[in-house]
């Protein structure tokens, strides 16, 4: 099992915390799950460190926090606010979100590399949220990360795993890098396929915070990623073209 | 006869010593700002009385209890029965379809049915239409209630309620932190604005990724602009990303809300529970009514039910969750 900074997840879903319907039903799908990090999101919640109610209840879940910089779109934000994650906080571990478009939500990958160069100087563990190039994904491990991120499609989507192809390419570039899909998972199927291509972990939020039942659809996730999981430990059989009979026909021994 | 002590003149407080008066029984209101205003959260609120546009992101009670606000509110204040209309950015229709899933009670409206019933909402292919839905001006209630109340021959004190006092209610909203260690604050920011070249008759709600925005006709031209959630509890000013958000909201639904005055900007914490549901707790000699969150004019009289049953004949109903007399 590849470790994460030299923790290793309890399990490989990571759960967002955003958008849910109430603070109990976030709980409630943390709980039945049993997902294993809690990412949360300081840029809008953090005026002021006022949003220590709702900081205090995502520390009372017992769980692995990843703080974020979601809705940052410059270096310096995303700094900014990554300083401020690991005082509220107390963790060096910091999701790096650095958006570049507005529509798409796409990562902002040259900006990416700098701020994650900066952040890890200053001690921080980054989990750099990118697209999947895989020249921007050594770049940014040359940045000193040591896990990588790649979208499956645009945040909040739910398109699944848009370029199968290149997440599988990245997986096979980086054998050691542990590496998470994070964002455009709308079903199960796709965060189970992701593990099946030999991913660490997926990172979601929207497809069960806006689900009509949110902790149902963490359960459903958590048992896919642990299916994919255990899949891919199993080593699968390749897809052939012709059918392959599970018992032989010919030299079979027959009555007459 | 037991003469009850409400504390806080605000939604809560008013309609649970209206709802006593109203059953006979013998109350006090206490608020050391005296008269409601701008320093109750319940001044900032929409006003709508939506439960099935609010079930969408609500638990059942939500749906089931809001259902009685606007009879209820109806015999205090001027109750508008124009129904909701909620429309989408053509970006956004999968949200649409998502939110008609997810309610009840609604029909489709076709952009001619909606250039009938909004003449002045145009460029949307579709809406949803609640026909049942009602709203109200927030500040015309309050003082619609303080009146009612003023001629039954209550008054609201402008004074803090000694300490030691039996048969308190304590609907103090989020300061009374104190006492209810789990209760929090969830920011919203609200514009209202006057655009006298846009009329708009009935709330109309605009889907949005976070939030649902919407804007609610008070009439002569002036409009309530809101919400924004936020799980914050800076009580400061509004960011101009709020602004801008709820201005582009606006505009979304008509382009001549551009041209609109900015008349107030508001900004206040919602008391809420985990849940988000209201909760009613008798601890001792004080009644606790609180955690309105979003639905304060929704849920008040639900919640001055729930009050008066407890206090006046010890009938522990489902918003009742802890009861230690």
């Amino acid at each position: 099992m590849r470790s994460f900074y030299g923790t290793n997840l309890p399990n490989p879903l990571m759960l967002g915390t955003a958008q849910y319907p109430s603070p109990a039903i976030l709980e409630d799908a943390f709980r039945r799950s049993g997902a294993g990090v809690a990412t949360v999101s300081l840029r809008r919640e953090g005026a002021g460190g006022a949003g220590q109610a709702f900081w205090q209840m995502i520390r009372d879940l017992g769980v692995l926090v990843l703080p974020n910089t979601a809705g940052c779109h410059t270096v310096k934000e995303a700094v900014t606010t990554a300083q401020m994650a690991r005082e509220v906080f107390g963790t060096p571990w910091i999701k790096l979100e650095l958006i570049g478009h507005t529509d798409s939500l796409q990562p902002d990958v040259f900006q990416l590399v700098e701020a994650a160069k900066i952040l890890t100087d200053e001690g921080f563990q980054v989990f750099p949220y990118t697209t999947e190039d895989l020249i921007v994904g050594e770049r940014l491990l040359a940045a000193g990360c040591e896990v990588l991120m790649p979208w499956g499609a645009p945040i909040g989507s739910g398109r699944g795993l848009a370029n199968e192809y290149a997440l599988r390419a990245m997986r096979a570039e980086f054998p050691d890098t542990p590496l998470v899909v994070d964002a455009g998972v709308g079903l199960p199927s796709h965060a189970a396929r992701a593990m099946e291509l030999g991913y660490d972990a997926v990172l979601l939020n929207t497809a069960v915070a806006r689900a009509g039942d949110p902790a149902q659809m963490a359960v459903a996730m958590m048992r896919a990623i642990e299916a994919g999981q255990m899949a891919h430990e199993a080593d699968p059989i390749e897809p052939r073209d012709m059918a392959a009979p599970s018992t032989p026909v010919i030299g079979k021994a027959f009555l007459s | 006869m037991t003469t009850w002590s409400v504390i806080g003149a605000g939604v809560a407080g008013l309609a649970v010593a209206t709802e006593l008066i109203a059953r006979g029984a013998e109350v006090r209101v206490f608020d050391p700002h005296g008269a409601p205003g701008p320093h109750g959260c319940s001044w900032w609120a929409g006003g709508m009385l939506a439960p099935w546009c609010e079930y969408e992101n609500a638990e059942e009670p939500v749906l089931r209890l809001g259902q009685r606000a606007a009879d209820w509110w109806a015999r205090h204040t001027c109750v508008e029965r124009k129904g909701t209309l909620v429309v989408a950015n053509p970006r956004d229709l999968p949200d649409l379809k998502r939110f008609s899933r997810r309610t009840q009670a609604h029909t489709w409206l076709s952009a001619d049915e909606i250039a009938r019933t909004e003449p002045d909402l145009s460029g949307f292919p579709q809406a949803l239409f609640f026909a049942e839905e009602a709203h109200l001006d927030p500040r015309q209630a309050l003082a619609c209630l303080a009146q009612g109340l003023r001629d039954a021959g209550v008054a609201i004190l402008p004074e803090r309620a000694s300490e030691g006092l039996s048969n308190v209610i304590d609907c103090r909203g989020l300061a009374a932190r104190d006492h209810l260690t789990d209760l929090r604050g969830v920011k919203g920011e609200m514009l209202v604005i006057r655009c006298p070249d846009v009329t708009l008759t009935r709330p109309v709600r605009l889907l949005h990724p976070r939030m649902p925005l919407y804007i609610v006709p008070r009439g002569g031209g002036v409009y309530m602009l809101g919400a924004t959630m936020i799980e914050s509890e800076d009580r400061g000013r509004i960011t101009a990303r709020s602004m801008l958000e709820l201005l582009s909201a606006a505009y979304a639904l008509n382009p001549a809300f551009g041209e609109a005055e900015i008349l107030e900007i508001g900004v206040d914490l919602r008391p809420a529970f985990p849940d988000n549901l209201p909760r009613v707790r008798r601890r001792g000699g004080t009644i606790y009514a609180n955690g309105l969150y979003r639905h304060g004019y929704l849920l008040a009289p639900a919640v001055a039910q729930a009050v008066a049953d407890l206090a006046l004949e010890n009938k522990r109903t489902e918003l009742v969750d802890e009861d230690h007399p």
